[in-house]
């Protein structure tokens, strides 16, 4: 297993796994200000007064002009890691840097080149939609007054509440909150996004729409931290991502390192499923399991076209033959040990 | 060895692209001047809490209170009698007994009337729900990361609070004024030192009174300030003011506890009516204002120093 340090994402992919590992670690020695990512945290550790350990030690690296996925199961952490990267909450021990100041110390800074969607949109249900974001952009000392009102329509333009801004807050559906809450992280040029959750509550027609504004977005420069529970959307949108479950990191690097982490299987579609499954034990097939017309089996150490030759031979109709690339999930599931149990 | 340079080299590649991002972004030096750095969040925080159906209702009864002091004057002494039982003025707030003679009597006593509950309640409410509320509704976590600045949205939470106690005090002597002229006559007046002085000249002390009874209410201001920033219900951090508030005032009625008396922060509320002595009499005056000055550190300390160390988990 990749501990945590051991993948640092890096914007170059080729560079293979340890030694990607001590040119990262030679980064970090000598240049711990900037290039260390546009979030950098080092032992970053909260214990709540109630003794309890919510983050423990965590050393998390995300590259600037990824899309990164913060992974977890409810209670993992994820949360509590957002609000210290944020300057709400303080940490116990250990360090953490957004855009290269460290936090909470330099929020000020910080803070206005940051968009961020926490734990769900928060409200003034008696004001407009645009009286919401009137609010949230005074509050920025940075936001420039005169271009105030061109912004906060224009964010609102972005998530397509346009038409329902003159509307009180109160009377919104919980999905054009959220979308509310998404344009005010919009209201300025932002370096960085921290979108906890963004598509909770939103209709599939909606949840497109935000994977589609996250890519745009990205594809202009901004990094956008997105924690979520849907590992499809993490897959679909996300270059990077990290795991994390009870307060710990489990892993972190390209989505497409983590997925291959996990082996992918092969899968045999043949309506003979029986003399599939046996063919492809005799052949060193471990963990065979049939399911309808697939038969799914660890792929054994020889070549595959040989395999599927001698399943042919042997008089199994085959109507697909191939590798299926493990999922996220599959490594998610591994990673962190939940879901079901997929032992045969 | 010359492949970890590589990675190293290319590491610090990462560096110069991040440091393009920032470039292109919105220049930094767009850093507005002072009077905006405060100017602007208070006043959509104005904006907000004048908005706010609460506040308005508050503001209502508070108008309604000179209404109905008037309203009852005026059937009580429609018979021709004086006011109270005796004819003599013996009951009820400070100046009651002069109103029928001079409608502007009525401030000075709607004044009288609600300065020891009515109105400290109302600044309870706003004071108490001005960071507490915030936090239950998750809208704190929000204008922090905007972000406002801690010791920014405190200064903005206590301003507008004073200005909602300067309000409210300016709506109960308004209200009182204009019953007061629609009721009784309007004239010269005599001070409670007996001597005669101007309509004008009475005006005028009626507004420096309704000055110094907002001043008043600086401390409780500040206190319900503290306690909002102790919890993230609303609704917990008003009634514990209110609650103090009540308790404070029961406790200065009892004659044991004289010894800690001047320093309640109501003690010397009433003094106000000092503004009516020919000369005027300062001492309890200042004493008031000193104490409510005090009040105002302390709690504005603690409530800083609770707030800017505070974790925001909600």
């Amino acid at each position: 297993m990749d501990q945590a340090p051991a993948t640092e994402p890096d914007p170059h992919p080729e560079g293979e796994g340890d030694n990607a590992t001590e040119g990262d670690n030679a980064t970090e020695g000598d240049n711990a200000t900037e290039g260390d990512g546009v979030i950098h945290t080092r032992a970053l550790t909260k214990r709540f007064r109630g003794g309890q350990l919510a983050v423990d030690g965590l050393d998390l690296t995300v590259p600037a002009g990824s899309v990164f996925g913060f992974l977890g199961p409810n209670g993992s952490g994820k949360t509590t890691t957002i609000r210290m990267l944020m300057g709400l909450i303080e940490p116990t021990s250990g360090s953490a840097r957004v855009l290269g100041h460290p936090m909470p110390r330099a929020a000020r800074t910080v803070l206005p080149q940051v968009g961020a969607l926490i734990e769900g949109p928060a409200l003034y249900g008696f004001l407009s939609g645009r009286d919401n974001l009137l609010r949230y952009d005074a509050a920025d000392p940075t936001a420039d007054p005169r271009t105030r009102r061109t912004r906060v329509a224009a964010a609102l333009d972005r998530v397509g509440l346009a038409a329902a801004a003159g509307k009180k807050a109160k009377a919104y559906s919980l999905g054009m909150k959220q979308r509310l809450g998404l344009a005010a992280a919009l209201l300025q040029p932002r370096r960085l996004l921290v979108l906890d959750e963004p598509t909770n509550g939103l209709d599939p027609q909606g949840m497109r729409e935000i994977r589609s504004l996250v890519r745009e977005l990205a594809s202009d420069g901004t990094t956008v931290f997105l924690s979520s529970h849907l590992l499809d959307e993490i897959e679909q949108v996300c270059t990077h991502a990290a795991v994390m479950a009870q307060g710990r990191l489990l892993t972190q690097g390209p989505v497409a390192d983590l997925a291959a982490g996990a082996r992918g299987r092969l899968v045999v579609t043949t309506p003979d499923t029986g003399d599939a499954a046996r063919v492809l034990k005799e052949q060193g097939a471990s963990d065979v399991v049939i399911t309808e017309d697939r038969v799914t089996a660890e792929p054994p150490d020889r070549e595959l076209a040989d395999v599927n030759a001698t399943l042919v031979a042997a008089g199994v109709r085959v109507r697909g033959f191939g590798i299926e690339r493990a999922s996220l999930e599959d490594a998610f599931v591994a990673l962190t040990g939940e879901g079901f149990d997929v032992a045969g | 060895m010359s492949q970890v340079e590589a990675n190293a080299a290319q590491g610090r590649g990462a560096v110069s692209i991040s440091g393009s991002a920032a470039g292109r972004d919105q220049p930094q030096t767009t850093r507005t001047r002072r009077t905006t750095f405060y100017g602007t969040l208070f006043r959509n925080e104005l904006l907000t809490t004048f908005r706010r159906w609460r506040t308005i209702a508050l503001l209502a009864v508070l108008a309604a209170v000179p209404i109905l002091i008037g309203i009852a004057i005026k059937i009580e002494t429609s018979d021709g009698g004086g006011v109270g039982p005796g004819g003599g003025g013996g009951g009820g707030p400070a100046f009651i007994s002069q109103i029928t003679n001079n409608g502007l009597f009525l401030v000075f006593t709607a004044l009288a009337a609600t300065l020891p509950f009515f109105l400290p309640m109302a600044i309870g409410v706003v004071a108490g729900d001005a960071i507490a509320g915030e936090a239950n509704a998750g809208t704190l976590r929000y204008l922090l990361v905007a972000p406002a600045g801690r010791t920014r949205l405190l200064l903005t939470k206590y301003a507008t609070t004073m200005t909602f106690c300067l309000v409210a005090t300016l709506v109960v002597a308004v209200s009182a004024l204009t019953v007061g002229a629609v009721l009784f006559p309007l004239g010269d007046l005599t001070t409670i030192s007996g001597t005669q002085i101007s309509f004008a000249d009475g005006l005028g002390r009626a507004l420096l009174i309704a000055l110094v009874v907002a001043a008043s209410l600086t401390g409780v201001a500040a206190l319900g300030l503290f306690v909002s920033t102790l919890t993230t219900s609303g609704i917990a951090a008003m009634a514990t003011t209110v609650g103090l508030l009540i308790t404070i005032q029961i406790l200065d009625q009892i004659p044991q506890l004289h010894a800690l008396q001047p320093y309640f922060f109501s003690h010397y509320w009433l003094s106000f009516a000092d503004l009516m002595r020919d000369p005027v009499y300062w001492d309890e005056l200042v004493k008031n204002l000193g104490l409510q000055a005090l009040y105002a550190a302390v709690f504005g300390s603690a409530a800083w120093a609770r707030f800017t160390t505070k974790d925001i988990s909600s």
